[in-house]
């Protein structure tokens, strides 16, 4: 094949649904790196988005943890922002308008300290224009109250997503945490309580300690682990989640190369989303569009649905 | 490298040195296949925009500073910049107070006008004094350096030093380790001098997205890359330990 070739997939389809919502490519930011997508739309082009995911937003706004919120590790990245953000009026006000004309779909993350408070959110939200979809984050190991409180408990989770499911007919994803035990029950109860997709993994709770000064590094103590050095967890996650539910996933978590989305879908994941990955190089999302047509095109499919779970097929895993 | 650890870096980058001014940095970018490494910020130390080149002032710490002063001719390096706000213009009479790596901001600025200005520039003992006294001679610009041994110049810290001459300064711009800055602070505060203050933070995307490089001020938490890295002195909260 030459080169002309090679850059020249325009006919194939990388256009995915995603629990409703209809993707022009597989590719997401994920909640949180990117924040409400001003800054980096001075780096990227938004129309080789499948949708960003804006960070978490609650009813009022949170100030976030003390710092230092970040710290590297060896091929990854421990946070503890604590999801600081303005609030669910100023998001509406400030960040929507700009989003909507960003050339990408808009999913919503949403947080809160109580079912409530997530109910609340999601009713704000609803029915607005230039919102494409919910992501109901019940997995941030970085907030004391709520958060990750109600992803590691199956019927929290059922509860919590039926209350949600009562505020919008918007498309509904929920994203899962890795920090339990088995993956499939929580995956299952979020489904059948009415989840439209899940998302998963957020972060793996995990924690540095300074020896200079001999504290933890973190202002918060504990983070949660990002980056290539959770990929292979998170692929076994994704893998597992699939096989437990009908709803379609994405799949999230240190994917950083064509490849590694590749493996995403492979194991059952619709469509993949990019957070670290975004840090160490701005241009990975159409890296990763060019590396998966390419893909399709060299091995002569012409979508990505057939790519879809194609390893757990040949584990006979479905 | 121009001492033990230490190393000046000069970049051919057209776009950045047209646009940069004194207190902004760039994003130094550090793909290496699978094992990848957020990219690392440093302050501009020189721009020449009819070169079309900046340079960097680097102090070894780990990996990335170390890959970047092995760094060989004609390397290409991906960078993101300038970023940051930058200090105001700065008045007749100013002092510049540095510590340590923290002097390469203030180069910058030093070199940015040719008003009269003083420069104290403060280390431990004088093998820490590594910036090339090159770098430091500027139309009009007088030096003072301190070390806490005597190695060189004044026996005494950079704030000790700074207490004596700021009386006479119209405003105050420093960069350096947290402590010193602190001094710093209150320094200015108690004489009624205007300060600011370039700080460092651990970043991720350097341009303001992430919340992940906030620090405590007056204000609230404010993000490094985006609202700062420099702050009006009275604005920042320093942390005893630092
Ligand atoms: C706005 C800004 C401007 C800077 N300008 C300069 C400069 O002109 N010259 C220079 O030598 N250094 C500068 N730094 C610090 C420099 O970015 C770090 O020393 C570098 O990232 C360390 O990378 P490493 O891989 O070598 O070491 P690592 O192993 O990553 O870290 C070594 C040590 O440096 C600390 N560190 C790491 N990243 C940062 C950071 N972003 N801020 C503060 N400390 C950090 C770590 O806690 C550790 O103690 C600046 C930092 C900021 C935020
Ligand atoms: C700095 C940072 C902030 C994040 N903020 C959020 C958030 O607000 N809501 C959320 O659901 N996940 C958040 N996450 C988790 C990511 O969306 C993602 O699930 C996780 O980082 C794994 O993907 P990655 O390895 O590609 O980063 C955040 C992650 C990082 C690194
Ligand atoms: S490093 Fe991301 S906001 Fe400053």
């Amino acid at each position: 094949m030459n080169r002309a070739d090679l850059n020249n997939h325009g006919d194939l389809n990388l256009q995915v649904d995603l629990a409703g919502i209809k993707l022009k490519t597989p590719v997401l930011l994920a909640s949180g790196p990117a924040g409400y997508g001003h800054e980096y739309r001075e780096l990227l082009d938004f129309r080789t988005l499948g949708a960003i995911i804006v960070k978490g937003i609650s009813l009022e706004p949170w100030t976030g943890n003390l710092p230092p919120r970040l710290a590297e590790t060896s091929c990854g990245l421990l946070n503890a922002v604590g999801l600081q953000n303005p609030g669910v009026e100023y998001f509406l006000k400030e960040d929507l308008p700009a989003l909507r004309n960003s050339g990408t779909k808009v999913i919503v993350n949403v947080v809160g300290c109580s079912p409530d408070e997530y109910a609340a959110v999601t009713s704000r939200l609803d029915g607005k224009e230039g919102i494409d979809g919910l992501e109901i984050n019940i997995s941030c190991p970085n907030v004391k109250a709520g958060g990750m409180a109600f992803g590691t408990d199956p019927k929290a989770t059922a509860k919590l997503v039926e209350k949600v499911r009562r505020e919008t007919e918007l498309p509904l994803v929920i994203k899962l945490t890795p920090n339990v035990t088995d993956i499939s029950t929580v995956a299952r109860a979020a489904e059948t309580a009415g989840a439209d997709g899940l998302s998963l993994i957020n972060t793996l709770a995990g924690m540095l300690i300074d020896t200079e000064n001999q504290k933890p590094l973190l202002g918060n103590t504990f983070g949660g682990l990002s980056g290539p050095a959770v990929m292979p967890v998170a692929l076994k996650m994704v893998w597992q989640a699939a096989a437990a539910v009908r709803i379609p996933v994405l799949g999230m978590g240190g994917i950083n190369s064509a490849d590694d989305a590749l493996q995403f879908i492979m194991a059952g994941a619709r469509a993949v989303a990019i957070g670290t990955g975004l840090f160490y190089n701005p241009g990975l999302p159409v890296e990763i569009n060019k590396g998966l047509a390419g893909y399709l095109h060299d091995k002569g499919y012409n979508s990505l649905a057939e790519v879809e779970g194609v390893a757990r097929r040949q584990k006979g895993a479905d | 490298m121009v001492a033990p650890g230490f190393c000046r870096l000069s970049l051919e980058a057209p776009k950045i040195a047209a646009a940069a001014r004194p207190g902004q940095f760039v994003q130094v970018y550090m793909f290496s296949g699978r094992r990848p490494m957020l990219p690392r910020p440093f302050s501009i130390f020189n721009a020449n925009p009819g070169q079309g080149q900046i340079s960097f002032f680097i102090e070894v710490k780990g990996p990335g500073t170390a890959m970047l002063a092995a760094a060989k001719k004609n390397e290409t390096w991906s960078l993101l910049g300038p970023l940051g706000n930058g200090f105001p213009a700065m008045p007749e009479g100013s002092l510049l107070v540095a510590g340590g790596a923290g002097i390469a901001p203030l180069v910058f600025l030093a070199a940015s006008t040719q008003k009269e200005r003083l420069l104290i520039y403060g280390a431990p003992s004088a093998t820490m004094l590594t910036c090339p006294s090159s770098d430091l001679d500027l139309p009009g610009l007088i030096t003072l350096e301190a070390t806490e041994d005597g190695s060189r110049g004044e026996k005494g810290t950079a704030p000790e030093l700074l207490a004596v001459k700021i009386k006479e300064a119209s405003a105050v711009f420093s960069c350096g380790p947290c402590g010193m800055l602190a001094a710093v602070k209150s320094l200015c505060v108690s004489h009624g001098v205007p300060g600011w203050v370039s700080v460092e933070e651990r970043m991720a995307c350097g341009i303001g997205a992430c919340v992940g490089c906030v620090i405590k001020t007056g204000n609230g938490y404010r993000r490094v890359c985006k609202d700062g890295p420099v702050f009006p002195v009275e604005e920042v909260v320093f942390d005893e330990q630092g």
